[in-house]
């Protein structure tokens, strides 16, 4: 098989070009909201909001609901409440985090563990399904996606302010708190909307490791963003063909190309530096 | 009692004579962290045009005034006009230089880009910077003699740069009123008097600039006027008409140390504990 056969192969199916777009829009997504994430430190909360998504999904399933809407609900319930907690109770942030983040889980395998013959939907739930992704989760992926940018696009200035330096902005009269529950929003919508991707376990790898590849390779915002987006696209891309040629989960082949780009960019900037000193 | 220098004292010395008015108005202010005061029945004008420096012992309280000054933390007690409005009405005329140790240097970011983050309160959600905004950055990298760095990314500059750069933003917000926190810790006498030349001259076109310290050489020599702060004002003035050894006692308590010339050292560690005494929200 030639090297373009290898890759007009896989398109004479739809739902092999479905999961393309999808992946790539999520990658999109994941990249804009992650370098907010990996620059102010909140990769933990990332963890959490999507395990947290859980039991919103399964009491959605339950009762025949969107799913997304469930997950929607849970995750950004958990992110806000993650907020309020950490600002009220005088305890350390990631203590919030990991009660939170295990309690949901906890409810979410409760209640999954209660419906007949479960074992079949979890694995979807848990490490995505994207080659199974419908028409209409695509258009909805779609309108949230672009939703997702305009938000981002409208609030820029003001979300680069407040998160490079909260203090300054605070006290240039931006409203820094409702701009870090407006960013746990974002981060709990791009969750919801990733899960199809790479599932509950893996999302936070899609966030989190283009923006911090991305970060060792510029010196701008802006950039760090359109190059962490260039990377969750192009991972997405080569991971789906890793996983139609391999026959492997589609999202665990796209975490561990992100991975190995990482391992890739950690290795020449650390040996550039070492050479520099 | 505290020493005080009645304004009319003052009026020969600083510029608020020509600019007129009071920039900050503090009346019987208290504050803290949970149930600790960090400062008490605090009572300060500040007027337009002066340059500042808030000095005392760690956990005197400077930086905490300083934050209620620019509205990051709310007063228990007291109220406080800036500009002659309550805190945060003006918050668009008010500048706030962190301390450097609370900067990410890592994150991916160029001096223009800070610069103009001085602009996004005038700017508004939504805008975009126009041809005004950048000539008010490109303005104050001048100002402050690093308009040929604007491309670097802040972690490449040297320590003096780093904090021109935050004052630099300042600047250009056309702010009225521009609070620093810590500006000269840290850095070398050379990049010390850079920094206070720009804040001078930057006093001297009517800003209100006040900064906390560390550094009391640098505070009575190069400030207008200083602030004795421990828990409670001791001392406001000309640092050569307010600071004596009775101020310098009441204000660090037992890290003064007696000489035998009949005068004193002061223990002061720029860095001993600071998190822990006046804390970070």
């Amino acid at each position: 098989m030639s090297p373009a056969d290898f890759l007009l192969e896989p398109l004479a199916y739809d739902f092999f070009v479905r999961a393309l777009v999808a992946s790539a829009l999520v990658g999109v997504a994941c990249a804009v909201v992650g370098s907010f994430v990996v620059l102010k430190g909140m990769s933990f909360i990332g963890d959490a909001v999507s395990h947290a998504a859980f039991p919103g999904i399964v009491i959605a399933y339950m009762l025949g609901l969107p799913i997304i809407l469930g997950g929607a609900v849970a995750a950004i319930g958990t992110a806000l409440g993650i907020g309020a907690l950490t600002r009220r109770s005088g305890l350390r942030s990631d203590s919030i985090i990991g009660v939170l983040f295990a309690g949901m889980f906890a409810l979410g395998v409760a209640l999954f563990s209660s419906i007949p013959n479960y074992v079949g939907d979890l694995f979807h739930f848990l490490f995505g399904d994207v080659l199974g992704i419908s028409v209409t989760d695509m258009a909805s992926l779609s309108i949230l996606v672009l939703a997702l940018l305009l938000v981002v696009r409208a609030l820029w200035k003001e979300l680069l302010f407040a998160t490079f330096d909260p203090l300054g902005a605070g006290a240039a009269g931006l409203p820094v708190r409702r701009l870090d529950d407006l960013l746990l929003i974002l981060i709990a919508v791009t969750i919801v909307i990733s899960l199809q991707a790479v599932g509950i376990v893996l999302v936070v790898a899609m966030i989190t490791t283009p923006a911090a590849t991305a970060q060792m390779l510029v010196k701008r915002f802006g950039q760090m963003m359109m190059v962490a987006a260039g990377i969750g696209v192009s991972a997405a891309v080569a991971g789906l063909y890793l996983s139609y040629a391999l026959d492997l989960a589609s999202g665990a082949a796209i975490v561990l190309i992100e991975t190995a780009l990482f391992m890739i960019v950690l290795l020449i900037t650390t040996a550039r530096r070492a050479r520099a000193a | 009692m505290n020493k005080r220098v009645a304004p009319s004292v003052l009026e020969g010395r600083t510029p608020s004579s020509h600019v007129g008015g009071r920039a900050v108005t503090i009346s019987s202010v208290s504050a803290g962290y949970g149930d600790r005061a960090a400062i008490s029945d605090i009572t300060l004008d500040l007027a337009r045009g002066s340059l500042t420096a808030i000095f005392g012992p760690n956990g005197g309280g400077k930086s905490t005034l300083l934050k209620c000054i620019a509205g990051l933390m709310k007063p228990w007690s007291g109220t406080i006009e800036v500009l002659g409005a309550a805190v945060g009405v003006h918050a668009a005329r008010v500048a706030y230089v962190p301390q450097a140790e609370q900067v990410d240097w890592s994150f991916p970011i160029a001096v223009d880009e800070v610069v103009a983050m001085g602009r996004t309160p005038r700017i508004g959600p939504l805008g975009r910077a126009g041809a005004a905004d950048r000539a008010a950055v490109a303005e104050a990298l001048e100002r402050v003699d690093m308009a040929g760095l604007a491309d670097r990314q802040i972690g490449e500059l040297s320590g003096g740069q780093r904090r021109r750069v935050f004052i630099a933003r300042a600047i250009a917000a056309d702010a009225e009123i521009y609070l620093l926190d810590e500006p000269v810790t840290g850095v070398d006498p050379v990049t010390q008097e850079k920094i206070m030349n720009i804040l001078d001259a930057e006093a001297a076109r009517g800003k209100t600039v006040v900064a906390t310290t560390h550094d009391l050489a640098c505070a009575a020599q190069r400030f207008h006027d200083v602030v004795a702060l421990s828990g409670r004002v001791v001392a406001h003035g000309p640092a050569q008409l307010v600071l004596d050894r009775e101020v310098l006692e009441k204000t660090y308590g037992g890290h003064l140390v007696p000489l035998a010339d009949g005068g004193v050292v002061l223990l002061d560690d720029p860095h001993h504990s600071h998190g822990a005494h006046e804390g970070h929200e």
